[in-house]
């Protein structure tokens, strides 16, 4: 049965699926090797301090100066936006379809939602381009549609249904046996949502709401098309209905007009470098916190 | 009877924050929809743009966006399939593995324009591939192998243990157990994740800006190292370049109808699949 040749086999087959196992690996190493390798060289230009805290970008000045903190403030200040939208929305949905919703409705709903998951970002920022901020502009009386307002509210109803499929999951999670026991001793349904069930999965909540954060903060072609652009310093509350640059559409925009190793292509790797070690932070934060949930409920996997 | 009063308040905000959602996203389906259908027309899906993009069609842009999206696929869902087999079959639980599926889950976290730019330096110019089908194939399967992987993993996770135990039982090895048993029966679900993955790299656009896409292009690509226009990339440069504004605007109300077309249809039906899929093996959708 065991013949030499088919043994061999095995041996091969294990070794090539355990070598392609860590292609995974190999890109995320790449991806920052890469970032460091193209970015680092801003440094002989700037000084760490004026990139990171530098107040103006304007990379066709001559001499131009690379200082990212507008940038950086404006993912910021679209990010929270986003936050307040998505949160809410997403939290809300993914309770009414566990705690609400009839096995009808939510049958229908739960796929949909996932498929509306699924809507390209450009498509967003299409809409948000030719049909929100204009609708703004007006409404709002503002001088320009595209502002960090209408980039928070875009990303924001993007970002829900991911929120709400994952936090859903993590709703699922809570054993059945926590509502019996709350009912058990007199409590209403809003009373074990409120006091058992929103405790008991809220490691698995936060989580969703980290990686909406972390999607928020990488989104690119939608915040490139409706937050204007200007990369000027926010100063004051009145800044969140003004254009703003964020960091990831600062990319996008500019990279087609750079020349290969120029100051300004290294900047835009820069900002590429603080990107990947941002949203490496949330995934880290999101995957710890979840393991902390699995431990807690007792799930395996 | 307060007790009552803050339920039904509770409640009323859980309905409201569903009905918002499903509200705004309805809003986006219907201006889409309504504007995109009456640009749409067999000329528009059939023929090359003409008069600086005022007229004709975009069929360059879906046929450019068909081989970025089969290329990545092509690389990716072996090495993704490679790799799921490995974590779920071969290895017990182990710090190896641990490490493998925190650097999935990292790498699924990577913005997009991220992506681009390693492509833009590791394919594009590293490589000399250029702006090209292959480097934008690269980059976006690179993107897209977290999601091949894990639809994988839970394909293979759903198999149920006994399959493999009567297969080792007959004197099967192990590859002949995941070849003849592991893989087939696996198989709808990995496809399920394969065209959910198609779904969201057709639609992506900042991964292929620098490395694959371009606004104008004579005719069709005629090799890998051509470059491309493709759907996503071609609505976000008909409203941002070129001369004619206002015309440019229905054709991208045109292709952003065509696109979302082929996303939802491509996740519908993948929806579809995995749910019938799931209730044969008796899991909680």
């Amino acid at each position: 049965m065991f013949k030499p040749k088919s043994r061999s086999i095995e041996k091969i087959y294990h070794w090539v699926f355990s070598l392609l196992a860590f292609t995974s690996l190999a890109f995320l190493v790449g991806i920052m090797l890469i970032l460091f390798k193209e970015g680092l060289p801003i440094f002989k230009h700037v000084k760490l301090f004026s990139f990171v805290f530098g107040q103006a970008w304007y990379q066709t000045f001559d001499p131009p100066e690379y200082g990212i903190l507008p940038l950086a403030l404006a993912s910021i200040m679209v990010t929270v936006g986003a936050l307040f939208v998505c949160v809410p929305l997403g939290v809300g949905s993914a309770l009414f379809l566990n705690e609400l919703a009839s096995y009808r409705v939510r049958s229908v709903l739960k796929p949909l939602i996932e498929i509306l998951a699924g809507i390209p970002s450009i498509v967003y920022g299409f809409f948000g381009m030719v049909i929100v901020a204009p609708l703004l502009q007006e409404t709002l009386n503002l001088p320009v549609g595209q502002t960090a307002f209408t980039g928070s509210l875009i990303l924001g109803i993007m970002a829900t249904p991911t929120v709400c499929s994952i936090a859903e999951d993590a709703l699922g999670f809570v054993p059945k046996s926590f509502r019996e026991a709350s009912f058990a001793v007199g409590a209403n349904r809003w009373q074990t949502l409120t006091k058992v069930v929103i405790p008991a999965a809220g490691s698995g909540i936060s989580t969703a709401v980290i990686l909406g954060m972390s999607r928020a903060v990488g989104e690119t072609m939608t915040v490139l098309m409706v937050t204007g652009g200007a990369a000027v310093m926010p100063n004051s509350f009145s800044s969140f209905f003004a254009p703003v640059r964020p960091m990831t559409s600062t990319i996008a925009a500019e990279m087609g007009e750079t020349v290969f190793g120029s100051a300004h292509y290294s900047a835009l790797f820069a900002i590429g470098l603080i990107l990947f070690f941002f949203t490496l932070l949330f995934n880290i934060a999101a995957e710890l916190i979840s393991r902390r949930f699995r431990v807690k409920l007792g799930i395996g996997r | 009877m307060r007790k009552k009063i803050n339920q039904s308040l509770g409640f009323f905000f859980l309905s409201l924050a569903v009905t918002v959602t499903i509200f705004f996203l309805s809003v986006l389906l219907y201006f889409i929809f309504s504007r995109g259908f009456r640009i749409i027309s067999w000329e528009f899906l059939t023929a090359v743009p003409r008069k600086a993009m005022t007229q004709g069609g975009v069929a360059p842009a879906i046929i450019g966006t068909l081989y970025l999206t089969l290329g990545a696929i092509i690389f990716s869902l072996p090495i993704g399939l490679a790799c799921a087999i490995y974590l779920c079959e071969y290895t017990p639980k182990s710090f190896v593995v641990n490490i493998v599926r925190i650097s999935i889950n990292n790498l699924a976290g990577v913005p997009s324009v991220v992506f681009g730019l390693f492509g833009l330096a590791v394919f594009v110019k590293f490589l000399n591939f250029g702006v090209s089908i292959l480097s934008g194939s690269l980059t976006l399967g690179i993107m897209v192998l977290p999601s091949i992987i894990s639809a994988a993993q839970e394909a293979l996770l759903a198999i149920p243990q006994s399959y493999r135990e009567a297969s080792l039982a007959l004197g099967a090895t192990k590859w002949q157990t995941i070849k003849k048993i592991v893989i087939p029966s696996a198989l709808p679900g990995i496809m399920t994740g394969v065209i959910l993955s198609i779904g969201r790299v057709a639609g992506e656009t900042a991964p292929i800006m620098f490395t694959a896409a371009t606004f104008y292009k004579r005719g069709y690509p005629k090799s890998i190292f051509d470059e491309v226009m493709a759907l996503p990339y071609h609505i976000y440069a008909l409203m941002t370049e070129g001369v004619h504004p206002a015309q440019q605007k229905d054709i991208a109300y045109g292709c952003a109808f065509i696109l979302l077309i082929i996303v939802l249809v491509i996740s519908a039906v993948a929806v579809i699949i995995r749910g019938v899929q799931r209730s044969k093996y008796g899991l909680q959708s």
